[in-house]
C-alpha cells in the first residue's frame, strides 16, 4: 500500500508537449505510470510517443479518459490557470511541478481547489513517487525501492539524497512525497502525516523540515497528539542567515521565527527521532522499525 | 526584492495614500536645495534596504536647508548593517499627535494576505507581537472578494475612536491593498501611521516587499531594482541565474537543489568548519552554470577550499564535470576543490574528472569531512 498513488493511479500531463513536460512524461511512462493523456493547447488530436492521446483542454482529457490525476508542467504564470482548470475537470489530485508560482495567485488556487474536492500538492515541488508502482513529478525511480518507510519532504534533491541512502541501506519506501519550497503550498506535513498514519504498510514516517513558516512545528505536534508510528525529523538551514531566502521562496528565517533551532526543538518536545545528518536518518529509522 | 521607501510612497501616492512630499537627493548640496523649496524644516533618511535605520543613525531631523545639507553629508555614505547609503529622501518634517502601525503581510499560514493594525505604532511591530500580542488587530483578506468596506472600517475603529480619522484610516486601508495586490507584494506597511495636530491622517514611512515570482510579469516594478547596496558576488549571481548568498566562512559550496544545498552547508558546520556561501545551481544540466559558479566562488578572498555536491536527478553529473574541467582551464584554481557527485551518468562523470587530474567521492559526508581539513590547511588529497 501507500498513500495519494498506486498502480491504480491515471495521470494526464499538463504540458505535455513542453520542454520538462515532454521529458518527464517519457520518464513517468518508463516507470510504469499510467499516463493516459496530456494537455497542449492547439495539438488536440496528435499523440505524445505515438501512444498517449494529447487534448486541448483538461475537460476533454478528463471526458476521454476518466483519469483522477494530473500533473502540472506549464509555465510559472500560466500554472495557477492550470490547475484550476484541472480541479474545474474534476481532476481529484494535482501534482503540481512549476517553480515560480506568485505566491498571490496561490491565495486564489488554494481555496478554489478545496471548494472543488480535489488535493493539490506543490507548486515548486518534486511530486511523489510510490516505488514499484507509481510516479508522479520528477522524482527519480532508481533510487527508490519498495518498501514500509514514508517518507515527506520540503526539498528536492535533499530528498534523494536521504531516499537514496534508506535504499542503500535497504530500507525501501512506501511513498516518498516532496510537499515542495513555496509559501503557500496545496498539501502540508501534517497532511502526509496523517495518510502516512493510516497506510497499513507504511511503519516508520522520515520529514525533511527546513526554515522558514511553522509547518515543521505544527507537524510535530501532530506526532505528538495523533501518530502512533515513529517519525524521524531533519531541519535544513541550520546555519542559514536572518532575513534571506535561501533558494526556495519560501526558506526564509522572518525576524526571530522560523529557525532550525525551533523546529528541532519542536521535534524533541513531541519525541521524535532528531537526525543531526542525512545520514543519521539509516540508523534512526532502523533502530524504530526493531 | 526590497524597494526603498521613496519607492513604496511613489506606488501608495499613486493610490491616493496622503503622504507629504519628498525628493531624493544623492549629494549634501542636492539635499539643501530639496530642503530650500519645502521651507520648513525637514526630515532627511538613508534609503538603504535595512531595517533599523533611526536606530543606525540614519534618518536626522534638520531645522534648515544649511543642516539639511550637514546631515545628509554624514548619511550619505554610512554603513548600515553591511549596506552603503547612497540615496537620502528629504521630506518636510510633521507635527504629531500619534502613531500607529498598518501593515498588510502574504501569510503562509493563513494562505491569504492578513491586515495587522496597531495603535502602537512607529516601533518595532515584531516586538509588539511579541510581548502584547492583544494590542495588535488581524483580519485575512480572501483575495477572491479582495478587502471588504466592513474589515476596513473594522481596522480604522481598532485604530482610531473618531469617526472622520477611522474612516480615513479605512480608505487608506483600501488603497494600500490596491498598491499591495497591484505590485505583486508580500508585506507592505506604513509606519508610522500619524495624526497631525489639526486631526489628518497621514503616512510618514512606507515599505514594501516584492515576491520575486511576481517581477517577470511586472516590468515596471521589476525595473525599481536598486542592487547598489548588495554584495557585487550577488548581483553577479542573480544575473547568471544563480541562487547565491555570501556568508563569512571559508568553505566555498556548490550543490545543485536549495534543501541539499543548505544540508550541505550545516554538514559544513558540523565537522567543525564554516560555509563561505549558500550556492544553488539549479535543477537544470548545464556546464555554463558551473562555470559562472566557480567564478564568483574564486572571486571571495575568504574562500580556502572549495566543495561540490551534486546530487544527480534531473542534474546530468558530467555535464558538471565538464563544466569544472571548463572553468579550471581558463581560470587554474589556487585553493584545493573537493568533488562529491553521484547520481545520473556518474560513471563518466568520474572519468572525465580523472582524465582531467581530479578526484572524486560519491560520499557527501566523507567529501565535506575532507574540504573542511583543507579550509583548515590540511593537506590535499
Amino acid at each position: 500500500m501507500s498513500i495519494f498513488i498506486d498502480n491504480s493511479t491515471t495521470v494526464i500531463v499538463q504540458g505535455i508537449t513542453g520542454r520538462d513536460g515532454s521529458f518527464h512524461a517519457k520518464q513517468m511512462l518508463e516507470y510504469g505510470t499510467r499516463v493516459v493523456g496530456g494537455v497542449t493547447p492547439g495539438k488536440g488530436g496528435q499523440t505524445f510517443e505515438k501512444t498517449v492521446p494529447i487534448f486541448n483542454t483538461m475537460r476533454d482529457a478528463v471526458v476521454a479518459t476518466g483519469a483522477n490525476t494530473s500533473v502540472v508542467y506549464v509555465p510559472p504564470m500560466y500554472a495557477a490557470d492550470a490547475i484550476m482548470e484541472a480541479a474545474d475537470a474534476g481532476i481529484k489530485f494535482i501534482v503540481a511541478i512549476t517553480e515560480g508560482v506568485p505566491v498571490l495567485d496561490m491565495t486564489r488556487v488554494y481555496p478554489f481547489v478545496q471548494e472543488k474536492g480535489a488535493r493539490l500538492l506543490g507548486p515548486n515541488c518534486p511530486g511523489l513517487i510510490t516505488p514499484g508502482q507509481c510516479k508522479v513529478g520528477i522524482i527519480p525511480g532508481r533510487i527508490c525501492a519498495p518498501g514500509d518507510v514514508g517518507v515527506v519532504s520540503r526539498s528536492g534533491t535533499l530528498t534523494y539524497e536521504i531516499v537514496y541512502q534508506l535504499t542503500r541501506a535497504g530500507l525501501g519506501q512506501s511513498t516518498c512525497v516532496g510537499i515542495g519550497g513555496d509559501p503557500i503550498n496545496g498539501t502540508n506535513f501534517i497532511d502526509c502525516l496523517a495518510a502516512f498514519e493510516k497506510d497499513p504498510h507504511t511503519k516508520a514516517v522520515a520529514l525533511m523540515g527546513e526554515i522558514g513558516g511553522t509547518d515543521e512545528q505544527q507537524a510535530a505536534e501532530f506526532v505528538k497528539q495523533h501518530m502512533t508510528k515513529p517519525v524521524v525529523g531533519f531541519i535544513a538551514g541550520q546555519t542559514a542567515p536572518p532575513g534571506r531566502r535561501m533558494g526556495h521562496a519560501g526558506a526564509i528565517i522572518s525576524g526571530s521565527s522560523g529557525t532550525a533551532a525551533e523546529k528541532l526543538a519542536a521535534f524533541e518536545a513531541a519525541g521524535m527521532g532528531v537526525a543531526k545528518r542525512p545520514i543519521d536518518f539509516v540508523d534512526l529509522i532502523r533502530a524504530r522499525l526493531k | 526584492m526590497n524597494i526603498h521607501e521613496y519607492q513604496a510612497k511613489d506606488i501608495l501616492r499613486a493610490q491616493g495614500v496622503p503622504i507629504p512630499p519628498g525628493e531624493v537627493a544623492t549629494t549634501p548640496d542636492q539635499a539643501e536645495a530639496i530642503a530650500r523649496t519645502f521651507n520648513t524644516a525637514v526630515v532627511v533618511k538613508a534609503q538603504v534596504h535595512a531595517g533599523g535605520r533611526g536606530k543606525a543613525g540614519g534618518v536626522k531631523l534638520a531645522k534648515d536647508p544649511a543642516e539639511a545639507k550637514a546631515v545628509a553629508a554624514k548619511i550619505l555614505g554610512m554603513q548600515i548593517k553591511g549596506l552603503t547609503v547612497h540615496k537620502v529622501l528629504v521630506t518636510p518634517a510633521e507635527d504629531i499627535a500619534s502613531e500607529a502601525y498598518v501593515g498588510v503581510i502574504l501569510d503562509r499560514a493563513s494562505k491569504a494576505p492578513v491586515f495587522m493594525v496597531s495603535r502602537a505604532g512607529g516601533i518595532d511591530i515584531e516586538e509588539v507581537a511579541a510581548k502584547t500580542p492583544e494590542k495588535i488587530t488581524k483580519r485575512r483578506v480572501d483575495t477572491r472578494y479582495g478587502l471588504q468596506s466592513f474589515q476596513a472600517m473594522e481596522l480604522g475603529f481598532a485604530l482610531y475612536d473618531d469617526l472622520k480619522q477611522a474612516r480615513a484610516a479605512a480608505s487608506i486601508m483600501q488603497k494600500l491593498y490596491a498598491a499591495f495586490m497591484s505590485s505583486g507584494a508580500s508585506l507592505a506597511e506604513i509606519n508610522p501611521l500619524v495624526t497631525t495636530p489639526n486631526g489628518d491622517v497621514v503616512a510618514l514611512d512606507a515599505k514594501m516587499v516584492i515576491d520575486d515570482n511576481e517581477l517577470d510579469r511586472r516590468p515596471e516594478i521589476a525595473a525599481l531594482r536598486d542592487d547598489s547596496g548588495e554584495a557585487p558576488s550577488e548581483v553577479a549571481a542573480r544575473n547568471a541565474n544563480l541562487t547565491f548568498i555570501k556568508l563569512d566562512g571559508d568553505v566555498g559550496c556548490v550543490v545543485n537543489g536549495a534543501g541539499l544545498a543548505m544540508a550541505t552547508m550545516d554538514l559544513v558546520k558540523y565537522y567543525g568548519g564554516h560555509p563561505a556561501n549558500f550556492l544553488d545551481i539549479g535543477g537544470s544540466s548545464n556546464p555554463e552554470k558551473v562555470v559562472n559558479a566557480l567564478r564568483i566562488i574564486t572571486a571571495d578572498p575568504n574562500v580556502k577550499a572549495i566543495l561540490f555536491n551534486i546530487f544527480g536527478g534531473i542534474t546530468r553529473t558530467d555535464d558538471v564535470a565538464n563544466g569544472i574541467v571548463t572553468a579550471t582551464k581558463a581560470n587554474p584554481l589556487k585553493v584545493p576543490i573537493v568533488i562529491r557527485l553521484t547520481g545520473t551518468n556518474e560513471d563518466i562523470a568520474v572519468k572525465i574528472l580523472k582524465a582531467n587530474g581530479f578526484s572524486a567521492s560519491a560520499d557527501m559526508d566523507e567529501a565535506v569531512k575532507h574540504a573542511v581539513a583543507l579550509a583548515k590547511g590540511g593537506k590535499a588529497a
